[in-house]
C-alpha cells in the first residue's frame, strides 16, 4: 500500500475533487434516480447511469486505491474516500457497477491471477462490463449454502444448470459471481459449493425480469441450462466456494477493506425528511410545527447521528478493541434498518398524500418516498436479511450460540 | 442539520486513560465489592477513592495552575465510562463537576483553596437540585439574603450526592433577585440537617439538605456574572459523565445478560439459541455502540467546539435509553431468576432509571433539541 498522504496532500486532493464533481455533475434528468443499484429499472436509467460512472473513473475518483497496473489510481485509500464522501456531500448519482466494484473486484484483487486481474478490473472499473451476483436461488434464499444449481466439469469446460433469482442488472450483466454445486455428494452442503467467474454471454443463459413490489423492474431470475463456461472461470479451489463467497460477503459488509469506493447508496438523508416536514401539513400548520413530529424528527437525527459516528468510530482502534468485529458486522443491519423505518416516517408525514404513489401528479415529490420505503426492503432482505444479520451479529460478535 | 458536524477523536491521553480505567475499576470493583459496599452506609471505599487521586484521575479536568493535569472532560470520560462498567461506587463523579464548577464561576481564592484539595483526593459535591426543579438549574427557590457581613440561608436541596463526605459543596441560591452560587465548606455542611433519602439505585448516596439557619461569610460567593454560563456548563458536563457512566454500564450489562443466555438451558438448548433473545440483545448491542459512539464524539467535542450541546444533548438522550432497554430486557431474560434481588440485572435496571433522573432524561433532551435542530 503506498504511504499514508499528508493532510494537506488530502485537502487538495479534496479541493481538487469538489471543483470536479461540481462542474460535472449531471442536471438531474427526468426520470426519478435510483437510490440503489438494485432500483435501476429502465434502459434510460442505465445509460445514464453507465455514462456517469466512466466519467468519474476517467476523471480518477472512483477505483483510487486500486492497483495501477490494471486501471486503478495506484493511490492511498484516503484519497478515495474523500472522493466518496464529496459525491455523496455533492449530490452525485451512484455508482451503478456495484457488484464489480464492492464484490467481485475486491474479490479478484484479493485472491485473482495476474490474468484475471488484468482481464476484468479495468472494465469493472469502467463500467463497460456490468457483473451481478448468482448467490440467492428460489428455493434458498437465506440459507445460500443450500445452493442447487449444478456444476459439471466437461473437458476444459464447466456445465452449468440451475435458476438462480434476484439477479440485479441480470439482461445488462456481461459476468455473474455465481456460486453452484460442483461435488454433489460432498461431505455437507457447504464443501460441496465452488464459486465462478461466470460469463453470462454464452448459450444456455436467460434472464427474466421480476416485477418487484414497487410495480417496477430491476431483477431477473437467471437461468443455466447446460450452459458451457471455460474451466478457468472457476475461483479459488473446487469446494471452496462457500468461503469463497463468504470473503465476498465481508467486502459488501465493510469487514475486509479493498471495495473500489464511490457512492453507492444515496442514503436519504434525514435533512430531506426535515425538508419534508417543513413542507407537509398537519392540522392546517406545517407538520414541523406539531410536537410529535418534532419529538419523532429528533429521535431519527439522533439515530442517524448515531449511526454516522458509529461509523467514523470504526477506525479507531482503541474504541472497537472489545469487538473489533461488531461494527462491520452490525453495520447493514443497523443503516438499512433505519433506512427502512425513516422512509416509512416520510410517508407519514404526508399525512393523506401518503395515499398517491408515483404518476399521479398530486404526489408529493412525484412519490419518491412512497417508492423509497418499497424500495428499502430491498437492503433489509438481500445481502442477507436484517434477521439473519442480526443471527451473524449475535453469534460472531456477543458470542450467542448456534443451536 | 448542517450544525451536526460533530466527529469522533481520541487523544493519546484518553487512549492511556481507557487503557489502565479499564483495568482498575475491574480489579478494584467486583460484583461482590459492589455488593458489599450497597450494604455499607458510607456506601463506597475511602480508600480506593484516595487511590484514584494518586493516580491523578481527579486532577485530569484541572488545570496545572492549581495541582491537576491541564486536560479536559474528554479524558474524564474514559474513567467515568469503566467506573460506570464496573458500577464502581464513590463520590468521582460529584467531586469533579464540583471541581468544573469552580473552575468555570469560582473566584481566584477560591480556586486555590479547593481544586488543589480536590486534586489531592477531597471529596466535594454539588447542591443544585431542587424538589421543584424538574432539570431546570436555574429554577432556585433557596434564598440567601446579606446581612452584617454574612449571607444568611433558607430552604432545602435533594439528591446532593455524597454529601456525607463531602468536604465541599457549591450551593445555588436566590441572592438579591438573581442566582448565585456559594461555597460550602464541611463545618457548614454539618451545621445543616441532612437526611439520607432512599434511592432507586442503591449503589448511591444521595441527602436532602436544609439550609435553614445557616450562616456563612459573605466571601463564600462566586464570581455573580458567571453564574448563569456556568450551571449551563455543569448541566451538560454532568449529562456528559451520567452518559459515559450508563454507556460502560451498558456494555457489561450486555456482556452479563449473554453469559445468562449462554448458561442456562431450556427445552434442552440454550436459551441464548432461540432468535426471540438472540435479535432483541443484537437490537440493545446496536443501541449502546451508538450511545458509545455519541459519547466520544460529545468528548471530543465538549472543550472546543460550538456544537457542543447538541453532542452532549444527542448523547444523554441516546445513552439513557439504551441503557434501559438493555437492563429490562436483562431482568426479562433472566426469567424467574431476574426477579429476585440477587440478580444483577436489577442494579443495571435501577441505574439506568438513576441516570435518566441526573442532568435531563431523555425526554427532556428531545424537546431542547428539537428547538436547537429544527
Amino acid at each position: 500500500m503506498p504511504n499514508p498522504p499528508s493532510e494537506q496532500e488530502l485537502n487538495e486532493f479534496q479541493a481538487d475533487a469538489s471543483a470536479w464533481f461540481a462542474e460535472n455533475i449531471p442536471p438531474t434528468p427526468n426520470f426519478m434516480m435510483p437510490l440503489t443499484f438494485m432500483e435501476v429499472g429502465t434502459d434510460e436509467q442505465f445509460h445514464f447511469l453507465v455514462d456517469w460512472q466512466r466519467k468519474v473513473y476517467e476523471a480518477g475518483y472512483l477505483g483510487a486505491s486500486w492497483p495501477k497496473e490494471y486501471g486503478g489510481g495506484g493511490l492511498h485509500p484516503k484519497f478515495q474516500n474523500v472522493a466518496t464522501e464529496v459525491m455523496r456531500r455533492l449530490g452525485s448519482p451512484i455508482m451503478l457497477n456495484t457488484i464489480g466494484l464492492n464484490w467481485a473486484g475486491p474479490l479478484i484483487l484479493d485472491m485473482g491471477t495476474h490474468e484475471e486481474k488484468e482481464r476484468y478490473i479495468q472494465g469493472i472499473l469502467s463500467a463497460e462490463d456490468i457483473w451481478c451476483q448468482g448467490f440467492s436461488e428460489p428455493e434458498n434464499g437465506s440459507d445460500l449454502g443450500n445452493a442447487q444449481t449444478r456444476a459439471v466439469r466437461d473437458g476444459d469446460e464447466w456445465v452449468i444448470t440451475g435458476t438462480k433469482t434476484w439477479t440485479t442488472h441480470g439482461t445488462y450483466a456481461k459476468y455473474m459471481i455465481l456460486l453452484a454445486r460442483s461435488i454433489p455428494d460432498a461431505a455437507n452442503k457447504y464443501a460441496g459449493l465452488s464459486f465462478f467467474l461466470a460469463p453470462m454471454t454464452v448459450p444456455g443463459v436467460k434472464t427474466q425480469p421480476i416485477r418487484k413490489l414497487t410495480g417496477e423492474y430491476g431483477f431477473t431470475e437467471t437461468y443455466f441450462t447446460d450452459a458451457r463456461i471455460p474451466a478457468d472461470c472457476l475461483m479459488g479451489e473446487e469446494g471452496q466456494g462457500w468461503s469463497v463467497a463468504m470473503r465476498t460477503l465481508e467486502y459488501e459488509r465493510n469487514a475486509r477493506g479493498g471495495q473500489a469506493g464511490g457512492l453507492s447508496i444515496l442514503a436519504p438523508d434525514h435533512s430531506e425528511v426535515v425538508e419534508l416536514a417543513r413542507k407537509a401539513q398537519r392540522n392546517g400548520r406545517p407538520a414541523i410545527e406539531d410536537p410529535v413530529v418534532r419529538d419523532r424528527l429528533v429521535e431519527y437525527m439522533i439515530e442517524a447521528q448515531g449511526i454516522m459516528l458509529t461509523h467514523q468510530r470504526s477506525a479507531i482502534a482503541p474504541l472497537v478493541q472489545d469487538r473489533p468485529m461488531s461494527i462491520p458486522l452490525s453495520g447493514k443491519l443497523m443503516t438499512t434498518e433505519f433506512t427502512r423505518r425513516i422512509n416509512e416516517f416520510a410517508i407519514t408525514l404526508l399525512g393523506q398524500a401518503g395515499a398517491y404513489y408515483v404518476g399521479e401528479p398530486e404526489a408529493v415529490d412525484g412519490g419518491i418516498s412512497q417508492r423509497a420505503y418499497l424500495n428499502a426492503f430491498s437492503a433489509t432482505i438481500g445481502g442477507g436479511t436484517s434477521q439473519i444479520q442480526a443471527n451473524i451479529v449475535a453469534e460472531h460478535v456477543l458470542g450467542l450460540p448456534k443451536h | 442539520m448542517s450544525n451536526l458536524t460533530t466527529s469522533i477523536k481520541i487523544t493519546e491521553e484518553q487512549t492511556d486513560l481507557l487503557e489502565s480505567a479499564s483495568q482498575y475499576c475491574q480489579d478494584k470493583s467486583s460484583i461482590e465489592t459492589v455488593r458489599g459496599l450497597i450494604e455499607d452506609e458510607i456506601g463506597h471505599s475511602p480508600k480506593v477513592f484516595t487511590e484514584m487521586a494518586e493516580l491523578g484521575w481527579l486532577g485530569i479536568a484541572i488545570p496545572e495552575a492549581y495541582g491537576g493535569a491541564g486536560l479536559g472532560l474528554a479524558e474524564v470520560v474514559p474513567v467515568v465510562e469503566q467506573m460506570g462498567r464496573r458500577l464502581m461506587a464513590g463520590p468521582f463523579l460529584p467531586t469533579t463537576l464540583a471541581a468544573q464548577l469552580v473552575l468555570a464561576a469560582g473566584t481566584e481564592s477560591q480556586k486555590e483553596k479547593i481544586l488543589p484539595q480536590i486534586a489531592a483526593g477531597t471529596p466535594a459535591t454539588l447542591m443544585l437540585s431542587e424538589p421543584h426543579a424538574h432539570f431546570d438549574s436555574t429554577h432556585v427557590e433557596c434564598t440567601a439574603k446579606r446581612s452584617d457581613g454574612n449571607l444568611h440561608l433558607s430552604g432545602v436541596k435533594c439528591l446532593v450526592i455524597d454529601a456525607h463526605v463531602a468536604e465541599w459543596a457549591i450551593l445555588s441560591v436566590q441572592l438579591e433577585g438573581k442566582l448565585a452560587l456559594v461555597v460550602l465548606d464541611q463545618e457548614a455542611l454539618h451545621k445543616c440537617t441532612q437526611r439520607r433519602e432512599v434511592v432507586i439505585d442503591e449503589t448511591r448516596r444521595a441527602f436532602r439538605i436544609e439550609l435553614d439557619g445557616l450562616r456563612i461569610p459573605e466571601d463564600a460567593l462566586m464570581h455573580p456574572e458567571r453564574v448563569e454560563a456556568a450551571l449551563i456548563k455543569i448541566e451538560l458536563a454532568g449529562a456528559l459523565l451520567a452518559s459515559a457512566e450508563m454507556c460502560g454500564a451498558g456494555q457489561s450489562c450486555i456482556e452479563y445478560t449473554v453469559s445468562y443466555l449462554n448458561a442456562r438451558k431450556q427445552f434442552g438448548r440454550p436459551i441464548g439459541s432461540y432468535q426471540a433473545l438472540k435479535h432483541t440483545t443484537v437490537q440493545a448491542h446496536v443501541q449502546i455502540e451508538q450511545a458509545r459512539s455519541h459519547l466520544y464524539a460529545a468528548a471530543h467535542t465538549f472543550e472546543k467546539d460550538e456544537n457542543r450541546e447538541i453532542a452532549v444533548r444527542m448523547l444523554k438522550a441516546s445513552a439513557g435509553p439504551a441503557l434501559a432497554f438493555s437492563a429490562d430486557r436483562a431482568i426479562q431474560f433472566h426469567g424467574g431468576y431476574g426477579f429476585t434481588y440477587e440478580c444483577d440485572a436489577q442494579l443495571y435496571r435501577r441505574r439506568a432509571i438513576w441516570g435518566e433522573s441526573q442532568f435531563g432524561d431523555a425526554l427532556h433532551q428531545r424537546r431542547i433539541l428539537a428547538d436547537l435542530i429544527l
